[in-house]
């Protein structure tokens, strides 16, 4: 495999950075220091906690339990695997905590698409949000990387403008609600790189043929970079370490390929109502290249629209002879299968598009009899013999 | 401010342009009234700092490989406050954009992707034609997140709205039912909005919308949709007691 990139000299040399002389300064000070002056309440990351590196050598809290599920709308929506995934990841911890119906939309998806927003709705919804998770006590999990990187933005704008402060809390007030905000903002992904020698320690499934290429969602690791996981041990601290981590722990090669640091094409817009321009990115920029570059057997990512896109955009292009064909599913989907998760009843690979089955076969899974037991779960909700399939039936 | 770097002022010559003269029928006292919206705009100088001209925004954008569209000339109409070419900026180019962020890898700490969102945002706030253009075929995401709080649903996934994503869109349309029923987190067995959301929290989000003046934008790119979504918002509060 020809390496595009020079990653074993960034592996021989690693990146070092010293947080005294990071070029922002560190938001969470002066969250603290709002909240000594009565401004807003800072809800504290529970512990037990992990601590992680951010890409200007700051340390960030993960939280492991008591966590507040903020879902993601694509995930729920149209890819159910994925966020079923993450549950089910954090039942087989052990960890407790809350998939709550008190719960909205960030409104990111329509706020980078339509523009019908504004700070004031956008910091509102955000801090809703935020006070709904504080009011149980569990500290919020965001599941969408454009949520999580939405956020970062609206913490940014409340933080450092008395003014949108000052409306949204306003809008709070008239809800009955503080305004409150978390000391960290958590991607999903981040606990599951900082539970993955966990995940490794529970691995059934032998995943060392499987050569996987990793697309970063731009929302994690683009918007306020600040706050992205980094490791001098995984691409030399030069790339963020999220996502490649994890498969790294858990014994599978990471692949590189020259057009890492693309966008998938999602365009937020642009998947709803121009997709060509959607289909020809995640094509030509991305499949293809790593098509030619590493050949994987599987496209990893952690976010909602990366999967989405690149996942449903390698139909059409079929009809063009293009060098297509890699499946792709979330870190979640793929620690959960390394774990032993059923690939229908909690991976729920059915509802994705590009032909997983080959990469099944390669880790060992029958998915021809997969199938058959997850048809019986379907002819026993047809029956009404049972209403839904529950954690217990998929556990069992 | 949360970045090191010192906001630049830039020295503007009124009227200089480097924009093709496609609006002349607008006069420039509108533009301008337009631009100055965008510059008090509380995000904007976070989002603007100067331009080496490196073109590294260019290098990382998706949308610059595809389209006519440059995040360079975004960033650099705005630091000249050529209100002209922001004028036509906002009408051929912004909706172009992906809202990805690779160009905020800018040595400058410019975030050209940032200007954009505010610059929509001034285009939707006016109605101005072409971003009831970009919206069109949109109404129903709209509709979709501000009355029921998720942006996209399961039983959005029509052969007919997506027939470019393989025939696997109808099995699960075809199936989509049972297929919910089968997903064991109790917040996913919805079929109309991505997961239940309580009635409590739609009334807060209906609330939100109600203070924040959201749905006089909405009004300005599409009148019917906005009287649907109101008709639903108030209907909903009231029934809750609130008076709107």
């Amino acid at each position: 495999m020809t390496s595009i990139i020079p990653v074993e000299s960034l592996k021989t040399k690693p990146f070092r950075v010293d947080p005294s002389e990071a070029p922002t300064e560190d938001i969470r000070e002066v969250l603290f220091e709002l909240e000594e002056a009565g401004e807003i309440i800072v809800q504290r990351v529970p512990e037990p906690y992990v601590e992680v590196m951010t890409k200007y050598g700051r340390t960030k809290k993960i939280p492991l339990g008591q966590t507040w599920h903020h879902k993601s709308c694509g995930q729920c929506g149209h890819i159910p695997g994925y966020s079923t995934s993450i549950f089910w990841l954090t039942r087989k911890l052990g960890y407790d905590y809350i998939d709550p119906k008190d719960q909205t939309s960030c409104t990111a998806w329509n706020y980078y698409a339509s523009a019908t927003s504004n700070v004031a709705a956008q910091g509102g919804v955000a801090m809703r949000n935020f006070a709904a998770a504080y009011e149980t006590g569990y500290f919020p999990l965001i599941h969408c990387g454009t949520s999580y990187g939405h956020y970062k933005e609206v913490r940014h704008e409340i933080v450092h403008h008395d003014d949108v402060r000052a409306t949204v809390r306003d809008i709070m007030s008239k809800l009955g609600k503080p305004l409150v905000m978390p000391e960290e903002i958590v991607h999903y992904s981040e606990w599951v790189h900082a539970v993955r020698d966990q995940i490794a320690q529970h691995q059934v499934r032998d995943f060392s043929d499987i050569v996987a290429c990793v697309h970063p969602a731009c929302h994690y690791y683009k918007l306020i970079q600040e706050d992205a996981i980094y490791d001098p041990d995984i691409y030399g601290g030069q790339r963020t370490a999220t996502v490649s981590g994890l498969i790294l722990a858990l014994g599978a090669e990471v692949a590189d390929y020259s057009t890492f640091f693309d966008c998938c094409g999602f365009g937020f817009r642009h998947i709803l109502v121009s997709r060509d321009f959607s289909r020809s990115f995640a094509t030509m920029r991305k499949i293809e290249v790593m098509k030619e570059e590493a050949n994987p057997d599987v496209v990893i990512t952690h976010d909602t629209g990366c999967v989405t896109t690149l996942d449903k955009s390698q139909f059409a292009p079929q009809a063009h002879g293009r060098n297509v064909g890699v499946p792709v599913m979330s870190d979640a989907q793929f620690a959960a299968l390394a774990m032993g998760a059923h690939p229908y009843r909690v991976c729920q690979l059915h509802w994705h598009s590009t032909d997983y089955r080959p990469l099944l076969e390669k880790m060992g899974i029958d998915w021809e009899a997969a199938w058959i037991e997850f048809e019986k779960d379907l002819k026993r909700l047809e029956a009404n013999e049972i209403e839904y399939l529950t954690w217990e039936d998929v556990d069992g | 401010m949360s970045r090191v770097a010192p906001t630049t002022t830039f020295a503007r010559r009124p009227g200089a342009t480097l924009a093709p003269n496609v609006y002349d029928d607008v006069p420039y006292e509108e533009k301008l009234a337009l631009w100055e919206e965008v510059k008090a705009d509380p995000r904007f100088p976070d989002y603007l700092y100067g331009c080496y001209e490196c073109g590294i925004c260019v290098a990382a954008c998706p949308s610059a490989r595809f389209y006519d569209f440059s995040p360079r000339r975004i960033a650099q109409a705005a630091a000249r406050e050529d209100v002209e070419l922001i004028f036509e900026q906002m009408n051929d180019d912004v909706w172009n954009c992906s809202q990805c962020f690779s160009c905020d890898r800018c040595p400058r700490q410019n975030s050209p992707g940032g200007l954009i969102t505010i610059l929509r945002e001034v285009a939707v706030r006016h109605g101005l034609a072409s971003s009831q253009e970009a919206l069109e075929g949109y109404g129903r995401v709209v509709y979709k997140i501000m009355t029921t709080g998720t942006q996209v649903s399961p039983d959005m996934l029509q052969p007919d709205a997506f027939p470019d994503w393989g025939p696997d869109v109808k099995e699960v349309s075809d199936q989509l039912d049972l297929w919910r029923r089968a997903l064991p987190p109790e917040t996913l067995h919805t079929t109309s909005t991505g997961w239940e959301v309580s009635e409590k929290t739609l009334l807060e989000l209906y609330l939100i919308w109600h203070y924040s003046d959201v749905m006089d934008m909405i009004e300005e790119v599409d009148e019917g949709l906005h009287m649907i979504i109101l008709d639903v918002m108030e209907e909903t509060l009231e029934e809750a007691g609130y008076e709107i």
